[in-house]
């Protein structure tokens, strides 16, 4: 009978989670539209977004940024490892300082759209920007895949009866199709919205919750660290806790810094060692190890965050270089209050919802930010329902635009630099049309596909090799392109390879092997990858630095880039003095209108 | 006020001028930097050297917590916002350094 899958489809849907989910879906889509009639092309959100002035501005830059990884997986994360997880919030507010002081304000004052470009205006080379461009489209596909995860444990929980993949294919056909008919362009308004609607979905259930079930400072000091007593600890009355199952980690390890996530590695080294080794061998190497790959971590989400492709691109839309610092301060501050919450949510689920920590996949506990309101619903009837239904629809917000604005730039990369530029330059508009399109189509499929296989991974974690990646490629190229004069195209592009793609290898290496370990059918099908997990637990040291390889990959990148400029150090284009004044120059002395003419004298000749 | 025309602009030009340009704001740039990552960088460190004093209870979170969750973010928010206002006024001054040597000549 065809119709009892259906009927069990529908049975577990609450109606206003599905009602907030479904309109906000609705509504994005057609903000999308609509605005996409009333600016056609990409010059509009280039150029004339110009004057967009910065409150809308860091609103959209903000409401891009924060993803599916903000959104659910910080909480999640925060809920399976405690204290080490609350870096990935700080690193992900505060890398913005780096993009601030260094790259913000010369950046927007050379006046390039894309990295791409940038890359090719600094260089005076097409074949660079090639090289640029493949950069867009790793960062990118790593960036989309916790964003699809996202979408399927979303729609997993809204119909219960729906498996993972169904929801990722659901979610970003309609964001794919949507993007590819010309809907959800980078459009401000759209973006600065879902800024404060991803705000208001993760502040206000929150602080109903907190208000009925204890605040923050009091679930956290639930937790017993070593050596306390609950009495110090300060575990007052009001706070009732869930018994936590045997998977869960202990009080002392959650709460306490090199906690579980950190020190995974070392203790998968010491499980196979022999009983009596193992605890001289943790005394030795647990702690030293933990340390070394928290710095990793926070390398590669500070430097990370200024080298995000869709994100560097939003910086042209401010009116010159001051604005652009004035703006990236406010970004910071909008992200910065959001990013208090979600900690907030992975705490106190600790203490209520422990259960989530048996689920695995899609049913773990990702969707902690999701779920929590629910608990409401005993006592408060469908105030649960409601809110959790606002949940829900934040995390469709924070999917969503960061999907979209993933594809599109991505779209971008293929159809504008790929096709345009290297495949067919003679191209005619409608045959553009058709390509950018056709990309659209592509890229989203792929992203789909590659968000089919991740179930097992967490959210926040792929986010953060998607950082770590930018933060090994284009990080060091636009650092050094902006303050060392000396580099030459060959330096930039050798380095910024190098480094990226060992960041990329690692990255893909670890999850491979953490595949592996999957009980469903992905540990069936990347069975081959088993091996690897017994060579990493004879070598932990070297797993550390596969799962957080920016503490070797940035600075190879960097010192390739010295390296090899010097070597070729003839080749610094000759009009280095002009561009750099161009990128350090205020605006005010006119040397930007100075320098295109002086390009355009010389195209004539 | 309309931007001075600097076509054949000998100042601007100068290589002392892109030096000194750079080498001030940059040295801003790194100043803020390097505060900010000594607190970035000194966290895990205190926590690795003094875990028991991170470990002290601050009306419920601990120490460690309540920094790393709660007052990173304004202790970044004060960096950036010193920041910013330096290196305006910075440009500002480089702006009018420009025009006054202009002037004389």
């Amino acid at each position: 009978m065809p119709t009892v899958p259906l009927f069990a489809l529908i049975g577990g849907v609450d109606p206003w989670i599905f009602t907030f989910s479904f309109l906000t879906v609705a509504v994005t889509i057609w903000m999308g539209f609509r605005s996409a009639r009333t600016s056609k092309t990409a010059s509009d959100f280039f150029v004339a977004g110009r004057s967009v002035s910065v409150g809308w501005n860091a609103s959209a830059i903000s409401g891009e940024y924060l993803s599916a990884a903000s959104f659910m997986g910080v909480a999640g994360m925060v809920m399976s490892s405690g204290y080490d997880a609350l870096w990935y919030p700080v690193c992900y507010a505060c890398g913005y300082l780096f993009l601030l002081l260094f790259i913000a304000g010369p950046l927007r004052r050379f006046g390039a759209y894309t990295i791409p470009d940038f890359a090719e205006g600094r260089y005076d080379s097409p074949i660079f920007r090639k090289i640029a461009v493949c950069f867009v489209l790793f960062i990118g596909f790593f960036y989309t895949m916790p964003q699809m995860k996202g979408a399927g444990v979303t729609l997993a929980y809204i119909f219960p009866g729906l498996p993972y993949w169904a929801g990722v294919v659901l979610v970003g056909a309609v964001i794919t199709l949507n993007v590819a008919l010309g809907g959800m362009k980078g459009i401000t308004l759209v973006q600065a919205f879902q800024y404060w609607a991803k705000m208001f979905a993760i502040s206000v259930p929150l602080f109903v919750v907190m208000a009925v079930f204890g605040f923050y400072n009091g679930h956290v000091a639930a937790n017993v660290a070593y050596g306390e007593t609950p009495a110090v600890a300060g575990s007052g009355p009001g706070i009732e806790r869930q018994a936590l199952p045997a998977k869960a980690p202990q009080d002392n390890a959650w709460i306490a810094p090199f906690g579980p996530l950190t020190t995974k590695a070392v203790n998968a080294a010491a499980a196979a060692l022999p009983a009596a080794q193992r605890a001289a061998y943790l005394a030795e190497h647990q702690r030293p190890y933990s340390l070394l790959y928290t710095y990793s971590l926070i390398i590669a989400l500070v430097c990370g965050t200024a080298g995000l492709p869709h994100i560097l691109v939003r910086f042209y839309t401010n009116p010159d270089g001051v604005a652009a610092k004035r703006t990236t301060m406010w970004v910071m501050i909008l992200i910065g209050i959001f990013y208090v919450f979600p900690p907030v949510f992975g705490v106190i689920g600790r203490n209520l919802m422990p259960e989530l920590y048996t689920g695995v996949g899609a049913k773990g506990t990702d969707k902690i930010v999701l779920e929590l309101p629910t608990l409401l619903g005993a006592r408060f009837g469908v105030l649960g329902s409601i809110l959790s239904g606002i949940t829900c629809a934040g995390a469709f917000a924070a999917f969503m635009s960061t999907f979209s604005g993933l594809l599109v730039s991505m779209t971008g990369a293929l159809a504008h630099d790929v096709y345009g530029r290297m495949l067919r330059p003679q191209a005619n508009q409608k045959e553009r049309l058709v390509a950018f399109r056709t990309s659209a189509v592509l890229v989203g499929g792929v992203a789909i596909g590659l968000g089919c296989f991740v179930e097992p991974l967490e959210i926040n974690f792929m986010v953060g090799q998607a950082f770590a990646i930018a933060a090994a490629s284009y990080f060091p190229l636009l650092f050094m392109s902006v303050w060392w004069r000396g580099m030459t195209m060959k330096g930039a592009a050798i380095g910024m390879l190098t480094g990226g793609l060992c960041a990329l290898f690692a990255a893909a290496l670890t999850n491979f092997s953490t595949l592996a370990l999957d009980k469903g059918p992905m540990g069936k099908l990347f069975s081959g990858f088993a091996p690897l997990n017994a060579f990493w637990a004879q070598h932990p040291l070297l797993r550390i630095l596969s799962e957080q390889p920016a503490i070797w990959t940035v600075p190879l990148a960097i010192g390739l880039m010295v390296v090899i400029s010097r070597a070729t150090a003839h080749q610094v284009p000759g009009d280095i003095r002009m561009k750099m004044l161009v990128l350090h120059a205020p605006e005010n002395l006119g040397l930007k209108q100075e320098y295109i003419k002086e390009h355009q004298a010389e195209a004539a000749h | 006020m309309p931007p001075p025309t600097p076509a054949h602009d000998h100042v601007v030009h100068s290589e002392s001028f892109l030096r000194s340009l750079m080498r001030r704001q940059l040295s801003l740039s790194v100043a803020c930097a390097a505060t900010f990552l000594a607190a970035l960088f000194g966290l895990p460190l205190l926590n690795y050297f003094a875990p028991a004093l991170m470990a002290t209870r601050v009306a419920g979170f601990t120490l460690s917590w309540l920094i790393l969750g709660v007052l990173f973010f304004p202790f970044v928010w004060v960096i950036s916002w010193y920041f910013i206002k330096h290196s305006i006024a910075l440009e500002e001054k480089e702006v009018a350094q420009v025009q006054h040597d202009k002037e004389r000549n």
